[in-house]
C-alpha cells in the first residue's frame, strides 16, 4: 500500500463515525420537524372533534377493537424491528432479514386495517368532507397511515439493499436510521389511540 | 442511539422490558374503555397519564434515548421541539378553546 493509499483509508476510517453521527443528527431534525406537523394535526383535531354538523360522532364510527387491533400490529412491529437492529448489531445478516420481513407484514396489517376503516367509514356516510370533525380525523390519521407506508418502502429497499451488498457499514446505519422512524411512528400512533380513538368510543 | 458497547443480552433485555412495558399501558386504557369500570373523567385521566409514560417508555426502550449517552445536539434538537410543540398545540387550544367559551357555541 502506498503512503498515499494508506493515509487516504486511515481518513476514510478517520471520517466514518463523524459523518454516521451526522447523519443520525440531520434524521432526528427531520422526526422532529415531522412531531411538530404531527403536533399541530393534534391542536387541529383537539379543536374539531366537538364539530360533527349533526353528522355521525366518534361514538358511532370508531370500532374499539379494530383500533386495538391496529395499535398491537403497530407494537409488535416495534419490537421485531427491535430484534432487527439487535441482528444488525451482531452482525446477523439473516436474521435481521427476517425480522425486517415480520416488521413488514405487521405493518402491513396495520395498513390493511386502516384503509379498511376508511373505506368503512366513506360507505357510512362519513367521509372526510362530512363534517370538520371527519376532515381533521381522516387528515390526523391518514398522515399517520401514509407515513406507515412510506416505512413499509423503505423497509423493502432495506431488505433488497441486504440481499444485494450486504451488512456494510452504510447500509447498517441506514438501518439504525430507518428504526429511528418505525419508532417515532409507533410513538405518534400512541398519540392517536390515547386522543382519537378511546375518548371518541368513550 | 445507544453507542455502549453493553452485551447484546442487555439489549434484549431492554427491548422485551420495554414492549411488556408498552403492552399493559396500552391494555389498561383499553381495558376501561371497553368495561366503563371508572367514571368518564377518571377515564381520561388514565388514558392521558398511561400515554404519557407510554411515551417515555418507546423514547427509552426503544429509541435509546437517555441523558448520558445520547450525543447533546440530539438532545437539545429535541427539547426544542418539545417547547414548541408545547407552545403550538397549549397557545392553538388556549386560544381556540377561549373562542369558543366566548362565542358561547
Amino acid at each position: 500500500m502506498s503512503a498515499e493509499a494508506y493515509a487516504a483509508s486511515g481518513q476514510q476510517a478517520h471520517d466514518e463515525p463523524d459523518v454516521l453521527a451526522q447523519r443520525e443528527f440531520g434524521f432526528w431534525l427531520y422526526l422532529m420537524s415531522d412531531a411538530i406537523i404531527f403536533g399541530l394535526l393534534f391542536a387541529t383535531y383537539a379543536v374539531m372533534a366537538s364539530n360533527t354538523a349533526g353528522g355521525p360522532t366518534g361514538k358511532t364510527l370508531f370500532s374499539l377493537p379494530n383500533a386495538f387491533a391496529e395499535t398491537l400490529l403497530l407494537l409488535f412491529s416495534s419490537i421485531t424491528f427491535g430484534f432487527a437492529t439487535l441482528a444488525t448489531k451482531s452482525n446477523d445478516r439473516v436474521a435481521a432479514l427476517r425480522w425486517l420481513t415480520v416488521t413488514f407484514l405487521l405493518g402491513l396489517g396495520f395498513v390493511f386495517l386502516e384503509i379498511r376503516e376508511f373505506y368503512g367509514l366513506v360507505q357510512l356516510g362519513a367521509p372526510p368532507s362530512r363534517s370538520g370533525f371527519l376532515s381533521a380525523f381522516f387528515t390526523l390519521v391518514g398522515t399517520h397511515g401514509l407515513h406507515v407506508s412510506f416505512g413499509l418502502t423503505w423497509i423493502l429497499i432495506m431488505a433488497g439493499q441486504l440481499i444485494a451488498k450486504g451488512l456494510t457499514a452504510p447500509v447498517a446505519s441506514r438501518l439504525l436510521r430507518l428504526g429511528l422512524f418505525w419508532h417515532f411512528l409507533d410513538i405518534v400512533w400512541i398519540g392517536i389511540f390515547s386522543v382519537v380513538y378511546l375518548p371518541g368510543v368513550l | 442511539m445507544d453507542r455502549s458497547t453493553a452485551a447484546p443480552d442487555h439489549d434484549l433485555k431492554s427491548y422485551l422490558t420495554g414492549f411488556a412495558l408498552a403492552l399493559a399501558l396500552t391494555a389498561i386504557p383499553f381495558a376501561l374503555v371497553a368495561t366503563h369500570a371508572l367514571p368518564k373523567l377518571t377515564t381520561l385521566v388514565v388514558i392521558a397519564g398511561a400515554a404519557v409514560v407510554q411515551v417515555l417508555v418507546h423514547l427509552h426502550y426503544f429509541l435509546h434515548l437517555d441523558l448520558r449517552s445520547t450525543a447533546r445536539a440530539n438532545l437539545l434538537a429535541i427539547v426544542f421541539a418539545a417547547i414548541l410543540v408545547f407552545i403550538m398545540i397549549g397557545g392553538s387550544l388556549w386560544i381556540m378553546l377561549d373562542l369558543h367559551q366566548r362565542m358561547a357555541m
